[in-house]
């Protein structure tokens, strides 16, 4: 059972490519063997910034045989039909066996091929994985053909079993598998052959690699976290930075340093982004203050002077970014102390937001009308919540976030401060952007909740407005996390809103821009899509509420409920007030697990198919006058007044919006509905009878549908 | 044996000539033109195409017009030098080649910290792109390392390796100065020493204004038409001459995409570019430096006829 390791050794790799490319590189040549008919214990992938390893333990030494016995055609028969059977098996005529049987002779084809050698099917695996391997981005380099994520300058391959180690004979477009690696690139670039998995860790240890990712990034957390503990500070924890970072060298050592003195009143967000953005710093924070004081710097290398040139130079450079940061957040200070915020976003006029939807500030304005109609809706004072509308974009024009576009929004927050602007205007400078992904913070405060809505149906009306609709996986103005924000805001605020209502307010509210598109560029199809919106019939408004109803479903589903119940609760009328919709799909829902729940919905759909059915035989609609006095068993009189109780506990149940009430009332059916369709015929000869009892059944078909569209339930 | 530290601006553009001239570039003289960087040259623009090889060096003073800051700036200039290295096909040893250019500039590298840090390179005006890094010394970058896939639409192949080198801010890491203005160009022990803001720093001064506030846009937007007109017109004439020689005027036709390009970077340092109507002029410098690429590939120096 031998070892194989596979290590393809390229100048520097991504960072944020490496992950995925340990999976690819382990999947594809594990596949691949597998495929070829061998098999293998166990296998991990590793890599640093210049290797990509693998390690399969337990290979199979060779493939098993395989026999495969195929019937050909009739002995005698046609010459066309024989030569096809060679064809198709490769073989020549004098090598096919000719059988008896009961029809007489027929030729067969005994196909027999060997094992083969792990090492030849390695080398075709591993040739296939380099030449198909999926980078997200792959180059050429000199004057070659092969692709790689950058130029590939060795192949070692070696299969090892207890006779010792073996190189696997591959080329590569003149790359030749060896068993022969190299160490560090300055600390130890000399060349050094391996035997198996274990002697190449070990040499590369010593040759200042550390192999595994995973180890390099433990190691350089403890090691930072130590740094900042020893000088009273916490590190901060950034996971995607530590992988980064780890995936940036081979022999991680950590250097810590002191922020300028100059620099500490900067915001704690500015010296954190800036650091990390530039130079992929750590930052050092004190538990004290909560200031950010210290950086916290992975090099590649070890030196005589333990790093201190190299943490001199980091440190300057440092200076240098954080004194531009510095300049920025003075400037940006000193605007709005003198002109306010709205000053600061006097500039956004000037900027395009969608040349077919006007400027920034256009849509600014549009976003203030609607905030301001949402304030009441959601407990926030409408003058607030267009002051906030009318601020919190300003920051885009701020020096800062010209710099880090991430600090948009964050930025807005201290400079609404700083001009005096009350807490929840500044708040919502970055709350209204909020949510920004299925797991980010939903915002609570009204003005918040106010300006963030009204953003968002602006986006999405906008959009559908110019028939910039997303399509499979193409949402370049990510409206699918725009309608997403705005179900999560009502939902988790218990908000409760006439969406329809909104949708055509911000439909119109875009038509002044396209029209001046059109005007401007001479295309009158704008023209004609805004008298469409104006005049026309609400396509827009019904296609744009379906794509709602879409994330809905969608977000209900990953809360557990089924996509028939959501069906059933959209076709009710309301079905634009979101919070009312899975109010009423929640209780439906819960309804359905239960036992009377499950068996009402059987005893529906009995009536109403006995109902539609009679009702399309008959040509008429029988939905009125059931009387009880046509009543023959005992059991339809006991419907008769099952049926006056549900309707009236349900009526007003319905009426409070307390489904759980309504569906309770509805559940006392089943045992009276049950018993019913037991003891009577529906259809008897009995035309009076009859009648009446179709009616009956409408009477429970309205109930039933009174409460929600029972016919959409799936089983 | 580690090199002495340079003393001066001039030594370590000397130093880089002498190493790339000895590993067997041609050292180039700058092209004569304003450029916005290094690639513009023909040496790396044109050259970087078709299938024969080639190796170069040279300095390259760019011109950046927004970055102007009136030489107050301590790191920002809208004129500056870049070094700039091509090698066709990119040789198997071009990052050791690289590393060898720091060590002769005086950078120890088993002192300092250098790294190659994911960067991938595209000039949507030259219609080009490559995949590499930015190289990293202590935390700073110094160098941009790419391979050129495409340059003006074209595929690469074979690749160039291309390295450009900030020399300014790489010679003030190497030379201890914190403010531009105040690094030394020559000698300081020459007769006469002339630091860098001796040099350059009234200049920044006048150009910053003229970029900010004087150039006349009325004008240069007619230079921008004139000079993507006579660009068409050069490509669109027959490739025989009068004498029925056959003579692609691919290189003529490119200084007219420089001098667009450049007065595009005006235009826009001037603020009267909107954000919509950039992208339409970068597209239209980027026809141009596309046409020109096909016209240089049907040329003897871009392998499109036998030599």
């Amino acid at each position: 059972m031998p070892d194989l390791l596979i290590e393809l050794f390229s100048e520097e790799i991504p960072a944020r490519m490496q992950a995925r490319a340990r999976e690819d590189l382990k999947k594809l040549v594990t596949d691949g063997l597998v495929e070829a008919g061998l098999t293998y214990a166990g296998a991990h992938s590793l890599s640093t910034p210049r290797r990509l390893v693998l390690a399969v333990e337990g290979l199979t030494a060779e493939s098993r045989p395989v026999r495969e016995e195929r019937k050909g055609p009739a002995v005698g028969a046609p010459e066309a039909a024989v030569q096809g059977f060679l064809r198709s098996t490769g073989m020549m005529l004098e090598q096919l066996e000719a059988r008896e049987g009961a029809k007489g002779k027929t030729w067969f084809a005994v196909i027999e091929k060997p094992g083969r050698s792990a090492t030849s099917i390695v080398a075709e695996v591993l040739e296939a994985t380099i030449r198909n391997f999926p980078w997200p981005k792959s180059m050429r380099w000199g004057a070659g053909s092969l692709r790689w994520v950058r130029p590939l300058h060795g192949v070692l391959c070696i299969l090892t079993d207890e006779h010792g180690a073996e190189v696997v004979p591959l080329d590569v477009d003149g790359i030749r598998a060896g068993n022969v690696t190299r160490g560090h690139r300055f600390l130890a670039p000399d060349a050094f052959s391996v035997t198996g998995f274990e002697d190449y860790a070990a040499k590369l240890k010593r040759a200042k690699v550390m192999l595994d990712p995973e180890l390099r990034a433990e190691h350089i957390w403890h090691d930072a976290r130590n740094a900042a503990f020893a000088a009273g500070l916490e590190l901060v924890e950034d996971k995607g930075l530590l992988a980064e970072v780890a995936g940036l060298v081979e022999w991680p050592v950590v250097l810590m340093g002191r922020i300028g003195e100059d620099f500490l009143g900067l915001p704690p967000e500015v010296l954190q982004t800036s650091m990390k953005e530039h130079q992929k710093f750590f930052s050092a924070r004190n538990p004290k203050t909560g200031r950010i004081e210290a950086f916290v710097t992975v090099a590649n290398t070890e030196t005589a002077d333990h790093g201190a040139t190299i943490l001199k130079g980091n440190q300057k450079v440092l200076s240098a970014r954080l004194s531009d940061a510095k300049f920025f957040w003075e400037n940006d200070l000193r605007t709005v102390a003198q002109e306010g915020m709205e000053g600061m976003a006097a500039g956004l006029a000037n900027v395009t937001f969608h040349n077919k939807l006007g400027s920034q500030k256009d849509r600014i304005d549009r976003i203030e009308a609607l905030a301001r109609e949402i304030a009441p809706l959601v407990g926030a004072k409408p003058d607030l919540a267009a002051e906030a509308a009318r601020v919190a974009k300003a920051d885009l024009q701020s020096a800062m976030v010209g710099e880090f576009p991430e600090l948009q929004g964050t930025m807005g927050v201290y400079y609404a401060k700083a001009a005096g602007l009350p807490e929840a205007v500044a708040n919502a400078c970055k709350a209204h952007y909020q949510p920004l992904g299925p797991s980010d913070e939903v915002p609570s405060e009204p003005v918040s909740v106010a300006v963030a809505l009204a953003d968002k149906i602006d986006t999405l009306t906008g959009f559908w407005a110019i028939d910039e609709k997303p399509t499979g996986s193409k949402d370049p103005f990510a409206l699918r996390r725009a309608a997403l924000g705005v179900i999560r805001l009502v939902l988790g605020n218990g908000v409760r809103l006439p969406l329809s209502h909104l949708i055509e307010r911000g439909l119109l509210a875009h038509t002044p821009y396209m029209r001046s598109y059109a005007v401007h560029t001479g295309q009158q199809e704008y023209h004609d899509a805004a008298d469409e919106i104006e005049f026309g019939r609400p396509v827009h408004l019904s296609d744009l509420l379906a794509f709602f109803h879409d994330r809905l479903k969608v977000h209900l589903r990953d809360e557990g409920i089924r996509h028939d119940v959501i069906d059933a609760c959209l076709a009710m009328p309301g079905n634009d007030d979101l919070t009312l919709l899975v109010k009423r799909a929640e209780a439906l829902a819960a309804f359905l697990k239960t036992d009377d729940g499950g068996n009402l919905i059987q005893g529906f759909k009995r009536a109403n198919n006995i109902l539609t059915q009679a009702e399309e035989k008959d040509g008429v609609e029988y939905s009125f006058g059931a009387d009880p006095k046509f009543a023959e068993d005992a059991s339809e009189r006991t419907l008769f007044a099952a049926l006056d109780a549900a309707e009236a506990a349900i009526s007003p149940a319905m009426q409070a919006e307390d489904f759980a009430t309504a569906m309770a009332a509805m559940a006392k059916l089943r045992a009276p509905i049950d018993a019913f369709f037991e003891a009577v015929q529906v259809n008897t000869d009995n035309a009076i009878v009859r009648r009446n009892r179709l009616n009956l059944l409408s009477r429970i078909r309205a109930i039933c549908l009174s409460v929600a569209d029972l016919t959409k339930i799936e089983g | 044996m580690t090199p002495t530290r340079p003393r001066s601006f001039q030594e370590i553009i000397l130093r880089l000539q002498t190493y790339w001239g000895d590993k067997g570039c041609a050292v180039l003289q700058p092209y004569d033109m304003e450029v916005g960087a290094g690639t513009f040259h023909p040496a790396t623009t044109l050259r970087a195409l078709g299938s024969r090889p080639w190796a170069a060096a040279y300095v390259q003073p760019s011109r950046r017009p927004t970055d102007g800051r009136y030489g107050e700036n301590p790191n920002r200039l809208q004129h500056y030098y870049q070094y700039q290295v091509l090698i066709k096909p990119s040789p198997p040893d071009l990052q050791e080649l690289y590393l060898g250019s720091l060590a002769a500039i005086g950078i120890d590298a088993s002192l300092h910290d250098i790294r190659f840090v994911e960067d991938d390179w595209e000039s949507p005006t030259l219609g080009a792109w490559g995949l590499g890094w930015e190289v990293w010394c202590d935390g700073m970058e110094v160098s941009q390392f790419t391979y050129f896939q495409q340059v003006g639409g074209h595929d690469c192949d074979p690749v160039s390796g291309e390295l450009t080198y900030g020399l300014e801010r790489l010679a003030m890491y190497v030379l201890g100065i914190d403010h531009v203005m105040d690094m030394p160009f020559n000698d300081p022990q020459s007769p006469i020493p002339l630091t860098y803001g001796d040099i350059f720093r009234q200049t920044e001064e006048e150009y910053s204004r003229w970029n900010f506030d004087q150039a006349d846009t009325a004008m240069l937007l007619k230079h921008f038409e004139d000079a993507e007109a006579e660009c068409e017109r050069i490509l669109a004439a027959p490739a025989e001459d009068k004498a029925g020689r056959r003579i692609v005027m691919a290189h003529p036709a490119y200084d007219q995409c420089i001098k667009a390009s450049h007065i595009f970077n005006l235009l826009d340092a001037r603020g009267v570019i909107s954000v919509t109507e950039r992208q339409a002029y970068i597209g239209r410098v980027r026809a141009l430096a596309k046409k020109c690429a096909d016209a240089f590939v049907a040329t003897e120096a871009g392998g499109g006829v036998a030599a």
